[in-house]
């Protein structure tokens, strides 16, 4: 991992307060936020009781008034994709996405240690609105503090009632499946967590189907959903859509988590306004992260997980705005921030997350399975010293063939290179393989003059000439 | 999507339209149009994956040109699509320069080189040159997966043709992908190797040289292969195949796709028992008895061997002569020895069946059925031998009609097999009472009833075991033809062409054509001059009456029956009392090296002609290599012998002999010799009209069990001590020693601890076996497979019971 920070990481950080209001983190000040006796005490499955006095349909529709976003990434409206689910097609299934794996993103790793009886009751509920009778909860294999605590929260929810049969003595009955990964980033691909709950290799499968929500888990419709999303639930039938929508903006309302890390004073989880809060906001403000270590200055940061383009501080005026982030060159993702100062060096930061898609691809399509490792060489070469001017040319090459056309990145109005917008094309069958690129096509284009600067005086050889090195 | 829903839609493929059915794939509507689009892992067989990106085309719905692999999508009115547009290209260049960086790229020593996909579309589609400057990846190579098969994982390009078809079509699961990313690679389970029946078919598949098949490895170079479209005759499923060859040597068989039979799939008994074709230990001369020294066979000229056969025919007199087998022949061939028996030796005492198939009666006259029909009848009803280990093609339609929903399989018998794992439902009966399973079924309130009498029904009938009269098989047709009158039949006689042998007249009582002697056709009458009035006797009554003495000179046309007919007691006792035995054949079998007057005859590959599949298509064999020695045609030496008893076929070539059949089998009246040379070959010319007025016999009730002994059950596996088997050097170590296996708690019973050896009794013989408990046979019952190595079942059987019951004992 410090190729990129160059100093270790003592322990990974935590949640830290801030003004927002707060929506999914309003318990984690308390030390026993895990515990039923907490939430309970805390309005906790107020909103279960709510919404069972309402009819599914009803919401439904609050849940979809209120417009409330995916978190895992694609950042789709949940309400909408409920609706994709085939009329009179039964059983259905809610598949609960906690392989949060994605580089720099922890917020949903939080949200099961430290609140899983929001998560659960927001299982509840969507199980509700949608006519879900089973509901697989599947947790990062290496989470090990957050499948202790969900496995706990879920024993004491199934002894409360609010689990089970007849909950809370309707005529609505649920089961919740437990289910750790076993170690594959790709699985937090929706169709690919599918596989690897129905106990096949964890690849993804092929589209169309584009949704799972008509041919999912076994086949039949599935809604996957990520930890945070459903963790606003509770709070989105308790207080109502108008009270979401109230805060952020029309297009991306209430708040989001953010996971910062990298080069910032306070790195950590935070719970910010969705819409208007701006990356200089998160990253500079003094109730949040409160500037760049030592002062030094901002180099470049990654605003949406590690797969995502990078930006540059010309680009600190964004806010956390899919319509705005778009059109510049990134996407805002899974909400992980990574800030790189002044002291980075970008053509090894680049290899860092190069080579973790690369060990990541499941093998299943060529251009990502192949792509992936030979870029992952080209740029080694580069990183250590050895490379030419010619694998400089060679690394955008080899990534044309996993993402043909142009690839978006950000503008460099001193250099003047314009924004090319997202999203890219791919010849891949998912995002892996991209995103092995990413980063690859980011340094290059934004800080062309590092990589120039290590491939200086190499000579262009032959391939004899590199096997008789190697 | 339901058939209903199929409409047809219109598509543009670089700039003209064509129509192709929604729902069906770009690549297949573009292919039928004509236009290749390079692939790897898209097999038309199996389902798409969409792993080697090498179809990408751009695709244009209506929202601009995309990029999208063909083999994933569905066709859709409108769409425009261009398959060389400068994108593709770029696409199509950058996948294959993928594909190569970690290809070893040892074409001058892979087998494949010549005739491999990665090598052809990189010519086609590549980009000429490699950037790429890395060490390749490496794994030891190549490493053994199965008895047949070597997988090299460096050449491997991770398409999921050969793990795709090993789950898919074969249903034995045996080769995954392990590890991931960059170190993906296809693997066996620890200690598990490939071991399937259809390993064969990973090699022919396989888009680039990962596979190789280890009777071929290294044999010859692809464009040195000389090659015949032909038909395996190693059972009766007729799958079409290439037989290939190089310097007058057979090398390899490769599956030919016809829709109508195999698919393109082979089992590896057919596709690699070519070795035995080539094998050392051919017959290639005529031998005879030495008169001064009984046990041994003294080589001789074909004018003595001819003679002192015919000199044997004329003494014993017409109705001392029998001649048994006739299954290893060509249609013609056994056309001129039916007519040779009939007409020059005055006998009916000819029978192509081994006493382990099913009345002529039945194969003939029953309502016939194709395996096209069984693929897409509402219901299967499988009461006969396990497919998977005796017709392994028809098995392998059958479990794909059925795993996707076509088709609803049950079986009915007593002993497990291979299509439990797709049918339906599978009914255990005790052995020899399947008929009254069947009865009983059918009168009960059982949904299966219904579905049965209100839905399409094809039946494969066979004999489910060799242990078993055909009296239970004949009592099934009974209750089927009383019960369910609209059910159609597929009749599993096992051996290569022995529909065909039957439909010549090879069996006692019927001529050419499907007709019983009693009403010869005007023209027949004609050219044979003379027919034996009444019937002769079949298999099992000749070898009767010949250890009765009664037969003087027993003519063996590729047949073994010390191995094959269910008693060999029998056999041993008939072949011993018969003044001379005539063997015609490609080896000395243990049949043949009893014999008096061994005839030496050309093999598979080295004679032409047709053959008849279990459904009565009609394909062609094809003489790919010329014969060994002085090995003559099944036909000519009819003709030779007649001429010595001074008659004459008038046949002179296999075409005449098509043209006479054509002219005297009212069966196949109309199917002429152009017809039979014309491309209609290439899917066969189905034959299923018939003349024969069904009587089925009446069948001897199955005895009851007498509380002491076991049931004997009794069924060929594929791999066994068939000859072709034994002289292929790459599968004659495949068959497992037998061992007698019987349920635990029997085998509790009689206190006997499962893997001793112990005595096995009937009332033919007293052997020493190892038995071995196993609780998938039932109770009452001891299942020992026939035809293996070491003590077969045949020691045991009493071909006249219906059932045999033996005892085990402690030593």
């Amino acid at each position: 991992m410090n190729e990129m920070t160059g100093t270790p990481i003592a322990h990974a950080p935590g949640f830290i307060a801030n003004e927002t209001p707060r929506i999914v983190t309003a318990r984690f000040d308390y030390e026993d936020s895990h515990t039923l006796e907490r939430y309970e005490a805390t309005d906790g499955y107020q909103a279960l009781k709510k919404a069972l006095k309402k009819t599914p349909e009803e919401v439904h529709d609050e849940v979809r008034d209120a417009t409330l976003l995916g978190r895992g990434g694609a950042g789709f409206p949940a309400g909408v994709k409920w609706g994709f689910c085939p009329p009179g097609v039964w059983p259905r299934y809610l598949v609960v996405n906690g392989d949060e794996s994605e580089p720099g993103t922890y917020k949903d790793r939080l949200l099961m240690e430290l609140d899983p009886h929001q998560l659960i009751e927001g299982c509840l509920i969507a199980c509700y609105a949608v006519g879900l009778s089973q509901c697989f909860l599947y947790i990062r294999g290496e989470m090990a503090v957050a499948q202790e605590r969900v496995a706990q929260a879920l024993n004491d929810a199934y002894g409360a009632g609010y689990v089970g049969k007849n909950i809370l003595g309707s005529e609505f009955s649920v089961d919740i499946v437990l289910h750790w990964g076993a170690g594959a980033y790709v699985v937090g691909e929706e169709t690919a967590l599918i596989e690897s709950l129905e106990g096949n290799r964890g690849m993804p499968r092929l589209k169309p189907p584009y949704f799972p929500a008509s041919i999912g888990l076994y086949g039949q419709p599935t809604i996957v959903n990520n930890v945070e999303t459903l963790a606003n639930l509770p709070w989105i039938v308790q207080h109502g859509a108008d009270a979401f929508t109230a805060i952020g903006t029309e297009s991306s309302p209430g708040t989001r988590m953010v996971a910062v890390s990298g080069h910032v004073k306070r790195p950590g989880v935070y719970e910010i306004v969705n819409g208007t809060t701006t990356f200089r906001d998160l990253l500079y403000g003094n109730d949040m992260c409160g500037g760049i270590r030592d002062d030094n200055q901002l180099k470049a940061f990654v605003p949406g997980g590690g797969s995502a383009p990078w930006f540059t501080p010309d680009q600190l005026d964004l806010p956390f705005e899919a319509s705005q982030v778009g059109p510049q060159g990134s996407m805002l993702g899974s909400g992980a921030i990574m800030v790189m100062d002044e002291t980075t060096d970008i053509p090894a930061a680049a290899l860092t997350l190069t080579k973790f898609y690369a060990h990541e691809s499941c093998g299943k399509c060529v251009p990502c399975r192949e792509g992936g490792t030979w870029l992952e060489q080209i740029l080694r070469r580069v990183v250590t010293g050895r490379g030419t001017a010619r694998d400089l040319e060679l690394l955008i090459e080899v990534g044309e063939t996993i993402c043909p056309g142009e690839f978006p990145h950000a503008a460099v109005p001193d250099k003047g290179i314009e924004a090319v917008p997202f999203p890219y094309r791919m010849t891949t069958i998912c995002f892996v393989g991209p995103s092995a690129f990413a980063p690859i096509h980011s340094a290059l284009t934004l800080f062309r003059e590092e990589f120039e600067a290590k491939v200086a005086g190499n000579e262009t050889r032959t391939m004899i000439e590199v096997a008789v090195d190697v | 999507m339901s058939e209903q829903d199929v409409t047809e839609v219109t598509v543009t493929v670089n700039g003209t339209e064509i129509e192709a059915q929604s729902g069906e794939m770009l690549i297949a509507a573009a292919d039928r149009a004509g236009v290749h689009i390079p692939r790897f892992c898209y097999h038309e067989r199996m389902s798409s994956v969409g792993m080697c990106r090498m179809c990408l085309v751009d695709v244009d719905t209506g929202r601009g040109p995309m990029l999208q692999p063909s083999c994933m999508v569905p066709v859709s009115e409108g769409m425009i699509v261009d398959t060389e547009s400068d994108d593709t290209k770029r696409a199509q260049e950058g996948i294959l320069e993928f594909l190569l960086v970690n290809h070893p790229l040892d074409c001058p020593v892979c087998d494949k080189g010549g005739e491999c996909p990665l090598q052809d579309q990189t010519l086609a589609y590549g980009p000429g040159e490699s950037r790429f400057i890395e060490e390749k990846r490496h794994y030891e190579k190549p490493i053994p997966i199965s008895d047949l098969v070597h997988l090299d994982r460096e050449r491997c390009i991770l398409c999921d043709r050969c793990t795709r078809f090993a789950d898919e079509i074969a249903g034995d699961p045996l080769i995954q992908f392990t590890e991931r990313g960059n170190s993906t690679q296809v693997l066996t389970f620890p200690d598990e190797p490939f071991s399937s029946y259809f390993s064969g078919n990973t090699v022919q598949i396989c888009p680039v040289g990962a596979l190789t098949a280890a009777p071929y490895r290294f044999k010859a170079r692809p464009w040195d292969l000389e090659e015949n479209e032909s038909t395996c005759t190693t059972c009766s499923m007729g799958c079409r195949i290439s037989v290939q060859s190089s310097r007058n040597e057979l090398v390899r068989y490769l599956g030919v796709d016809v829709e109508s039979v195999n698919h393109g799939w082979l089992c590896d008994k057919g596709r690699f028992n070519f070795e035995a074709v080539n094998s050392d230990e051919r017959l290639t001369s005529p031998f005879v008895r030495d008169p001064d020294n009984q046990r041994q066979l003294l080589g001789t000229d074909w004018g003595s061997a001819l003679a002192s056969s015919a000199e044997a025919i004329r003494r014993a007199g017409p109705q001392k002569v029998g001649i048994i087998g006739g299954s290893r022949l060509t249609n013609e061939d056994a056309y001129a020895w039916s007519k040779f028996a009939r007409s020059v030796i005055g006998t009916d005492n000819v029978d192509a069946q081994l006493g382990d198939g099913l009345p002529a009666e039945l194969v003939l006259g029953l309502p016939p059925a194709t395996i096209a029909d069984a693929c897409e009848a509402d219901t299967v009803l499988v009461i006969g031998p396990d497919l998977k280990e005796e017709l392994a093609i028809l098995h392998l339609r059958l479990r794909g009609a059925a795993t996707k929903g076509r088709t609803q399989v049950v079986q009915i018998g007593a002993a497990t097999t291979g299509s439990d794992s797709y049918a339906q439902r599978s009914i255990r009966c005790q052995t020899g009472e399947a008929a009254k399973t069947l009865s009983e079924l059918l009168s009960s309130d059982d949904p299966l009833a219904k579905q049965l009498s209100d839905g399409s029904v094809v039946v494969i009938l066979g004999r489910s075991s060799v242990a078993e009269s055909v009296d239970p098989a004949v009592a099934t047709a009974a209750v089927i033809q009383a019960e369910l009158p609209h059910a159609t039949f597929l009749v599993a006689v096992r051996r290569g062409n022995v529909r065909g042998a039957l439909d010549m007249g090879l069996a006692p009582g019927f001529l050419p054509g499907r007709t019983r002697i009693s009403n010869p056709s005007a023209s027949l009458t004609e050219k044979w001059k003379q027919i034996p009035e009444k019937s002769g006797l079949g298999t099992s009554e000749m070898l009767q009456a010949a250890a009765a003495g009664q037969i003087e000179t027993l003519i063996l046309l590729g047949a073994d029956p010390l191995s094959d007919f269910p008693d060999r007691n029998l056999a041993a006792d008939a072949i011993q009392k018969t003044k001379t035995v005539i063997a015609i054949d490609n080896f000395a079998t243990s049949s043949v090296a009893q014999a008096d007057i061994v005839l030496p005859a050309t093999a598979y590959g080295e004679q032409s002609g047709t053959t008849t599949n279990i459904e009565g298509r009609i394909s062609r064999v094809a003489q790919k290599i010329t014969s060994p020695g002085s090995t003559r045609d099944d036909w000519m030496i009819a003709t030779e012998l007649a001429w010595r008893l001074g008659g004459d076929l008038e046949l002179t070539s296999k075409e005449d002999i098509w043209r006479e059949i054509e002219q005297v089998a009212p069966s196949h009246a109309g199917i002429t010799l152009e017809r039979v040379q014309s491309s209609e070959m290439f899917e066969g010319i189905l034959v299923q009209q018939s003349s024969i007025d069904l009587a089925l016999p009446v069948p001897k009730d199955t005895p009851v069990a007498d509380g002491y002994g076991l049931r004997l059950i009794s069924g060929r596996k594929l791999w066994d001590a068939a000859t072709t088997t034994e002289q292929s050097p790459s599968l004659r170590h495949l068959a497992e020693s037998p061992s007698i296996k019987v349920h635990p708690n029997d085998l509790q019973r009689l206190g006997i601890p499962s893997g001793t050896e112990v005595r096995v009794i009937s009332t033919r013989a007293t052997e020493n076996l190892t038995v071995t408990a196993d609780d998938n046979v039932q109770r009452g019952t001891a299942i020992l497979p026939f035809n293996q190595p070491g003590v077969g079942a045949n020691r045991f059987i009493d071909a006249t019971a219906v059932i045999n019951d033996i005892r085990i004992e402690t030593l």
